[in-house]
């Protein structure tokens, strides 16, 4: 009898310290709102079949600008490359769950490096009318079991102004199909149902390249580098950033504990290591990549920007990591970061330093489990298995090929 | 939809800077030519040659003028930003209704709440850090680096245990400051152990009350003697005595040895808590060497290894103590100072006391040590160099990557032997007015003043001469070493001499 009772309290031990070890005083388990997502394995949970469209659709447009490569939209190359070599790919179109279409659209830039979206609905409308006739897979559900990756402004509305993109909305032959994009705001007509929001794409190597020791001190209390006011397209302020920025800097300037300003210095990622807050107001549009540096430095992201929809919101309790502002509060935030309790500070510094969270924001080349693109699978994994509804019956059409402004029709 | 279009046109004009085929697709949506529209635009070319005129933006002031329902009137301060002459800039609600850049009212299905359009700029009344505010930003901050001390710094910090040699003089403020700055600045527990030649003095005890520390203030009873000799010998003894202590009172901790008039870097608190059990650090030598001959300079470049002015353990390349560097004190042979107020190169022992470090319980009486100690008890006081203290030099472990890091500098500077300063550095009772005499290159100097004020004049005349005399007879001083030669060309403060006490 004494046998069994030690052996339970042994076993009882055993249990309390495997959990007690759990918990690493430096970082913490970042519990998502389906649990410990971030961790699981995209492989053996879907199959993704790659299309092979002609190189003038990916291949040709990366060689007549290789800036694609390294500006904030290059997921959509980089997403590609992962998959031809992923061991999610089939090459048997009959067993895959889901359909990619490779086209590089926000690979058409001006000579400052910013996309033109004005050819893009073309060149999708292009795409899709020639998977459609060469593969039965489309007109099978229309789309409903294909995604694509779209990081421009705006996603599928494909324009960089916000009226326009709201009065284009996502172009209509994707209406069906789950958009992997990087703009997420809520109640917005170019973020449908059921999108998947991805951090925007940043150098994976240069960040890691200017980390300084971990002992060195946070000093900084708030940090931003960015414009408050562009002058070229809206110099009265008001209009860029609905005033947020304009707000912050004409609040706060006088502050010595907001190191912020619009000067660019080359110690950008070190100074990000040595602060506690990191400014991350929306711009023109709501997302931006300071939100991934942040994270990826230990910075806690202050995100000023309504209604956003962060990357992977499904995966990753941005409500613990980060402090959301509303832009009507903007002159009270020294006020609310200030009485935010230390111990809640210290929290989401240990959220913040748990490698799964800041490699779930990054793309790293080769891939790296945990990484971006898996977390990208695991969204397309979640939402398998498609229902029996989306198939349509031979003959039916949902989809308008017609709908949408006069120019988007013309063949590219 | 007549608004859309005004408002189309005037935003593709806008974004013409940075985009360039803006034009091209704005003007693609079309442009709707009917009479409501004209009529628009008409008006908005009014507006614009009116703002012309005024100077601002007519047309916002009439929409703020019409739309007076629907805007809500809020504290909110108006930014005074980019120059313009007239302050009007209109707070645009969020409310829809009434002012020009607004979504579409037809696509209000999935329309965001968020709306897209000019804001105003929101400034508070006192736009300015609130102290408050400010205070508690930096407690947030210290807990965030306390934190980050905790998790990558020093993990289990022990106790720092400091022994000092000390001893009434004038340098004593400034060299007794400087070690307590560098104290109270170390992040770790400390206990300073201060060990006064001469007795316990209050000059000495105010002085380190000021610290916040714990001190533990002994004195000893010999007077500090006047050659460096003796001195050297006097703090070797004080410093066994604060060893003692350190066994009687059984501290547990780390001891090091920080001499008065040397100078720490905050990296060696950091260091010295990787000791196990006895360590040594680099210690830069700061000989001052008043007058340096050239001959000594000339000999340097003939040596092969450059001497570097370090005491401290060498390795070897697997990282293991194989012996020690000492300061060369060849050049200086003959020229060194005897005295303590003598203007010569002042020279460290062979190996000094505060390159050590020892694991305080490698002091106390029982209890697990090694036994290459010996015990403190044994010794006389009569021990040349810290490496006495072990029976086996070999066992020292070297710190600050194996001594390739100087952490603390070493430096003796003394004022005069009958050098007198004010008690506590307090002028009380205040001093006489001192005059300078009529040799003095100030330009304004007052007039002479009435005869009772003569004996500070008086005294002030033999400064002058001194320091010129101190200029001549430089070059007759090296050859020359007697005490009274060397005593009359010092030129040292002589602010003894102005005192009136």
């Amino acid at each position: 009898m004494r046998k069994w009772f030690w052996g339970f309290l042994f076993i009882a031990f055993g249990f309390v310290c495997s959990i007690a070890a759990e918990r690493n005083p430096r970082t913490e388990r970042i519990s998502g709102s389906a649990g410990d997502v971030l961790e699981d394995d995209p492989v053996g949970r879907l199959k993704v079949y790659v299309y092979e469209l002609p190189s003038k659709y990916n291949k040709k447009i990366l060689q007549k600008d290789p800036r694609c490569l390294s500006h904030m939209f290059a997921a959509e190359i980089y997403m590609h490359r992962f998959l031809l070599s992923s061991p999610v790919r089939t090459l048997n179109p009959e067993e895959a769950d889901w359909f990619y279409t490779p086209i590089y659209a926000t690979c058409d830039l001006t000579p400052t490096g910013l996309p033109l979206p004005f050819k893009s609905p073309r060149m999708v409308r292009s795409a899709i009318q020639l998977i459609s006739s060469s593969w039965p897979y489309w007109n099978r559900t229309e789309g409903a079991d294909h995604f694509f990756v779209v990081p421009h402004d705006f996603g599928a509305c494909f324009h960089y102004q916000e009226e326009k993109a709201i009065e284009r909305g996502i172009l209509p032959i994707l209406q069906r199909a789950t958009l992997v994009q990087t703009f997420g705001q809520r109640n917005h007509v170019c973020l449908n149902e059921g999108s998947i929001t991805i951090p925007p794409y940043a150098p994976p190597q240069k960040m890691q390249a200017r980390q300084i020791p971990l002992d060195t001190p946070r000093s900084i209390f708030v940090y931003f580098r960015g414009l408050f006011y562009d002058v070229n397209n809206d110099p009265e302020g008001g209009y860029y950033a609905r005033g947020a920025r304009a707000a912050v800097w004409e609040n706060f300037k006088n502050n010595p504990l907001f190191d912020i300003s619009t000067e660019h210095p080359t110690t950008y990622y070190e100074d990000m290591q040595r602060a506690i807050f990191c400014l991350c107001p929306l711009g023109w549009a709501p997302w931006s990549p300071r939100l991934v540096e942040a994270v990826v430095f230990g910075c806690i992201p202050v995100i000023i920007a309504d209604d956003i929809v962060l990357p992977f919101a499904d995966a990753i309790p941005w409500e613990e990591i980060g402090v959301f502002v509303a832009e009507e509060d903007v002159p009270k935030l020294d006020t609310i970061l200030t009485s935010i309790p230390p111990e809640v500070i210290l929290r989401k510094q240990r959220l913040l330093a748990n490698p799964s969270m800041k490699r779930a924001m990054l793309f790293p080349q080769p891939a790296l489990p945990g990484d971006a693109f898996h977390q990208i699978l695991n969204g397309l994994a979640r939402k398998l298995p498609h229902q029996k509804s989306i198939y349509l019956k031979p003959g039916e059409k949902i989809l308008n090929w017609t709908a949408g402004p006069v120019g988007d029709l013309k063949p590219w | 939809m007549k608004l859309s279009a005004l408002q189309q046109s005037y935003l593709g004009r806008r974004s013409n800077s940075l985009r360039s085929s803006g034009p091209l697709d704005s003007s693609s949506d079309g442009a709707f030519k009917s009479p409501a529209a004209v009529f628009w635009l008409v008006l908005h070319g009014l507006s614009c040659l009116i703002s012309l005129l005024l100077g601002f933006r007519f047309s916002r002031l009439v929409f703020l003028l019409l739309s007076t329902s629907s805007t809500y009137t809020s504290p909110f301060h108006s930014p005074t930003e980019l120059a313009k002459t007239l302050d009007i800039r209109s707070v645009i609600p969020a409310d829809p209704v009434g002012n020009v850049p607004l979504p579409f009212p037809n696509k209000t299905a999935t329309n965001s709440r968020v709306v897209v359009g000019r804001h105003g700029i929101r400034i508070r009344p006192w736009p300015h850090p609130n102290p408050v505010e400010v205070m508690k930003a930096h407690r947030i901050i210290e807990r965030v680096q306390t934190e980050q001390r905790l998790q990558f710094g020093v993990k289990d910090p022990r106790k720092i245990i400091v022994v000092t040699p000390t001893y009434v003089r004038t340098f004593q403020s400034l060299h007794l400051t400087g070690v307590m700055h560098s104290l109270m600045l170390v992040p770790y527990d400390l206990v300073w152990i201060v060990v006064e030649a001469g007795g316990v003095s209050n000059e000495t005890a105010s002085l380190i009350a000021k610290s916040g520390l714990r001190t533990i203030h002994v004195g000893f009873n010999q007077r500090m003697p006047n050659s460096w000799d003796g001195r050297h010998k006097l703090e070797t003894k004080m410093r066994l005595r604060g060893l003692r202590i350190v066994r009687e009172k059984k501290l547990d901790g780390i001891v090091i040895f920080a001499d008065d008039s040397n100078m720490h870097s905050m990296e060696l608190f950091d260091e010295i808590q990787n000791v196990k059990w006895f360590g040594a650090v680099s210690v830069g030598i700061l000989a001052s060497s008043a007058n340096i001959d050239e001959t000594v300079v000339e000999k340097r470049g003939e040596e092969e290894n450059p001497r570097m002015p370090v005491q401290g353990p060498a390795c070897n390349v697997s990282n293991m103590l194989a012996g020690w560097h000492t300061f060369n004190t060849l050049p200086f042979a003959g020229k060194t100072a005897v005295y303590i107020d003598d203007r010569a190169t002042v020279l460290p022992r062979k190996l000094e006391w505060s390159g050590f470090i020892l694991n305080s319980s490698l002091l106390w009486k029982d209890g697990d040590k090694p036994e290459w100690m010996k015990d403190i008890d044994t010794l006389d006081g009569d021990i040349e160099s810290p490496l006495d203290l072990v029976k086996d030099p070999s066992v020292v472990e070297p710190l600050g990557s194996c001594g390739r890091r100087v952490l603390l500098w070493w430096l003796r500077v003394e004022a005069r032997a009958d050098s007198k300063f004010p008690p506590r550095w307090i002028i009380d009772p205040p001093l006489e007015i001192t005059v300078p005499s009529k040799r003095t290159p100030w330009p304004d100097t007052p007039p002479e003043l009435p005869s009772h004020e003569k004996p500070v004049i008086r005294i002030q005349e033999p400064i002058i001469k001194h320091t010129t005399k101190t200029r001549t007879s430089r070059s007759k001083r090296r050859s020359k070493r007697k005490h009274d030669e060397t005593r009359t060309d010092r030129g040292t403060t002589g602010f003894d001499k102005t005192l009136q006490n």
